[in-house]
């Protein structure tokens, strides 16, 4: 039920908290930074001459604004609801990742940063964090689990060849979370010089703020392309969720007009149930405390954090984002789930129908659509967020579908 | 006066630095724990300070990350860990217990529950590397109120600006991060150490034990001229790890105690 209040987007407070989730739950060593961080922040935020620059960068390096595009085959085919994608994935380097590191990398240069840090699992964000630093000159390091160095091979080979560093983390499940864990160690190891570019609207605050003003660029253009192609707002707005920030991207511009109904899809993975082989943390969590926020977790009955699994390697992480945690309890938002196998299929229909070949998380996004669309109205404008392109992913998926690079699929 | 403050006040009154020994509940398993614990008093050890295992600890180094891991392998939770605490009580009233983790096992127990269980396990303090003063309303304050010490870490980035936010509902001890890093990484410098236990002396009547990075009884010994107490963790874990005897680790314990125990004559 959708619980009253005047705003959905005055969080956080000054403590940095979404009513319950959120806040700063981090070691000492790295208090000051992150303090540090949130007053440097405070300040950019307020100058005009930050967002200069980075409009002029999202213009003219990234290729913004994005289009917002109608599917025309994608609406025909499920016969309901309009469909508009915002084509995140068109952005240089491949997804919406690019749009939050620009941010965080003109605030290390105005620290005096000179080495970046970053995790990644599908390793977009490693790569985004590697091409901006090596626009700007700094030194970058990308802890990466060994099971998505293994499965994401195109985007370590890139971030190579951009000169980043990538230290493949064998902890855990050698994935996303692990990735994380190891990048805070090294940022408590390497205080002086060295920042941390969070990929996702989590972490410690300020991160989730942060991360989110970035990427809110994405509903700021959509609404007004929108307002300009249809003279209206859309009626959804959907969009797949790992730690949650191209969903969140979207979203939050829109959380205070009521009448939009917005839904955000986790990874479902082998199928929500007491297996834990999923990474839908609001829908088979519940709150706890990790990588430095208070938000819903895969954990089992002695709090220990539980591993997940998603065949996306960017929603494969066992946590999401403090605000979606708030925006769940109070009703905003809805958040459902979506099956490896369902994503498949979306995958493969958006290759065929519309001729984009979508990232895997995405693809989740598009098999929700897949559930909701046929039962809608033709005027109902519904936008989905393809904040990434699958070129990364033809490996996961050939073996998936059992195909052989180099031969055809037998449908 | 609660174990912890008559434990430093008779060591002062002795001229003698205190020995602390970290080691992880439930590596490889809960009996060899018990044993181990039952000797570290004879081994010259004054505080312990016992893990709670997490599988993903953020400020921690491989030894300890690997030995929470082998823990949980073996099914230890924070229940067990608690009853591990207990049954040394049985046989020791004086040696202080103080539980040293991350916070997500005891949120997930919940607060209330989780410090009547340590109270009556007879748990002294708690250090909780993921709440900093920032987070004091979670369990600082409630662990005040029920009687625990709440240990805080001080570390080379908390300057004197901050040092008054950080001491302030801290008890029992200061515990003061030799380096800016994880466990087991980086050597102890106890010249490097000196200057911030006294800034921390002068901000503050608590004793100062040091940690992080203590591996030879030479360091322990350096540190323990410096400071009120000397911390050895990943060094006593790895021990451990490394299959030596209850008796050969005691041993090893006893060699680092007696560095400490000999700085100051
Ligand atoms: C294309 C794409 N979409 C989504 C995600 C998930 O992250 P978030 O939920 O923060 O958008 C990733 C992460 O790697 C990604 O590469």
């Amino acid at each position: 039920m959708l619980q009253d209040v005047n705003s959905f987007r005055e969080g956080p407070d000054e403590q940095g908290r979404f009513g319950l989730f959120g806040g700063r739950f981090v070691a000492e060593t790295l208090m000051p930074l992150i303090l540090d961080l949130e007053q440097e922040y405070g300040r950019a935020k307020q100058d005009a001459s930050f967002w200069a620059e980075m409009d002029d960068l999202w213009k003219h390096y990234v290729g913004r604004p994005s289009p917002l595009y109608f599917a025309e085959r994608l609406t025909e085919h499920f016969g309901g609801a309009k469909i508009y994608l915002k084509r995140d994935e068109l952005n240089h380097t491949g997804a919406h990742k690019i749009n939050n590191v620009l941010g965080q990398i003109l605030l290390a240069r105005r620290m005096g940063k000179t080495r970046i840090i970053a995790e990644t699992g599908a390793g977009q964000h490693g790569v985004a964090t590697a091409t901006v630093c090596a626009r700007f000159g700094l030194e970058c390091i990308v802890f990466m689990g060994a099971t998505d160095v293994e499965r994401q091979k195109p985007n370590v080979f890139r971030m190579n060849l951009l000169g980043a560093k990538v230290v493949p983390v064998t902890s855990g499940r050698a994935t996303l979370k692990d990735a994380m864990n190891e990048a805070l160690r090294d940022w408590v190891t390497n205080v002086e010089n060295t920042f941390y570019c969070i990929g996702t609207v989590a972490g410690p605050h300020p991160y989730p703020a942060m991360v989110r003003d970035f990427q809110s660029i994405i509903g700021k253009e959509t609404k007004e392309q929108m307002l300009e192609r249809e003279g209206r707002l859309p009626d959804s707005l959907i969009a797949c969720i790992g730690g949650g920030s191209n969903a969140m991207g979207l979203f939050h511009p829109f959380l205070d007009d009521r009448d939009v109904r917005i839904i955000g899809v986790e990874a479902g993975g082998h199928g929500v149930d007491d297996r834990m082989e999923h990474a839908a943390s609001l829908t088979g969590g519940r709150p706890g405390v990790l990588h430095g926020n208070r938000t819903y977790l895969l954990q089992d009955d002695d709090g220990q954090i539980l591993e997940g699994h998603s065949i996306s390697a960017g929603l494969d992480y066992p946590g999401i984002g403090p605000e979606h945690s708030w925006l769940h309890d109070m009703g905003r938002v809805e958040y459902v789930s979506v099956t490896d196998v369902e994503a498949l299929e979306a995958f493969q229909l958006s290759c065929r129908t519309e001729g984009i070949i979508p990232a895997l998380e995405p693809s989740h996004a598009l098999a929700h659509v897949a559930k909701i669309a046929p039962d809608l109205s033709p005027d109902h404008l519904m936008v989905m967020n393809m904040c990434g392109r699958g070129d990364k992913d033809i490996f996961t998926v050939a073996e998936a579908l059992g195909a052989e690079m180099g031969e055809g699929l037998s449908s | 006066m609660s174990r912890i403050q008559s434990r430093f006040a008779e060591l002062k009154a002795q001229n003698r630095a205190a020995f602390v020994s970290y080691i992880m509940g439930g590596d490889p398993d809960v009996e060899t724990t018990l044993e181990v614990m039952r000797g570290l008093p004879g081994a010259g050890v004054y505080v312990i300070d016992l893990g709670m295992a997490v599988p993903d600890p953020m400020a921690d180094g491989p030894a300890s990350q690997h030995a929470g891991q082998r823990a949980l392998a073996g099914g230890m939770t924070l229940r067990k860990t608690l009853d591990l605490a207990a049954e040394f009580r049985k046989n020791d009233d004086a040696t202080p217990i103080v539980l040293m983790g991350y916070y997500n096992p005891i949120y997930s127990m919940g607060v209330p529950a989780f410090l009547e269980a340590a109270i009556a396990a007879g748990i002294d303090g708690l250090i909780v590397v993921d709440l900093p003063p920032e987070e004091d309303a979670e369990l600082c304050i409630p662990a005040g109120e029920a009687g625990l010490n709440f240990i805080r870490l001080a570390t080379p980035t908390t300057d004197d600006v901050r040092l008054p936010t950080v001491l302030q509902n801290t008890s029992g001890f200061v515990y003061y991060v030799s380096i800016t890093g994880i466990t087991g990484a980086a050597a102890a410098n106890a010249e490097a150490v000196a200057p911030h236990v006294e800034r921390i002396r002068e901000a503050s009547s608590l004793p100062v034990c040091v940690g992080f990075g203590v591996r030879s009884p030479e360091t322990a010994a350096e540190i323990a001229k410096v400071a009120d107490g000397v911390v050895v963790g990943s060094a006593i874990v790895n021990k451990l790890a490394e299959g030596a005897s209850v008796a050969d680790t005691l041993e090893f314990v006893r060699s680092l105690a007696d560095g400490a125990r000999r700085a100051r004559l």
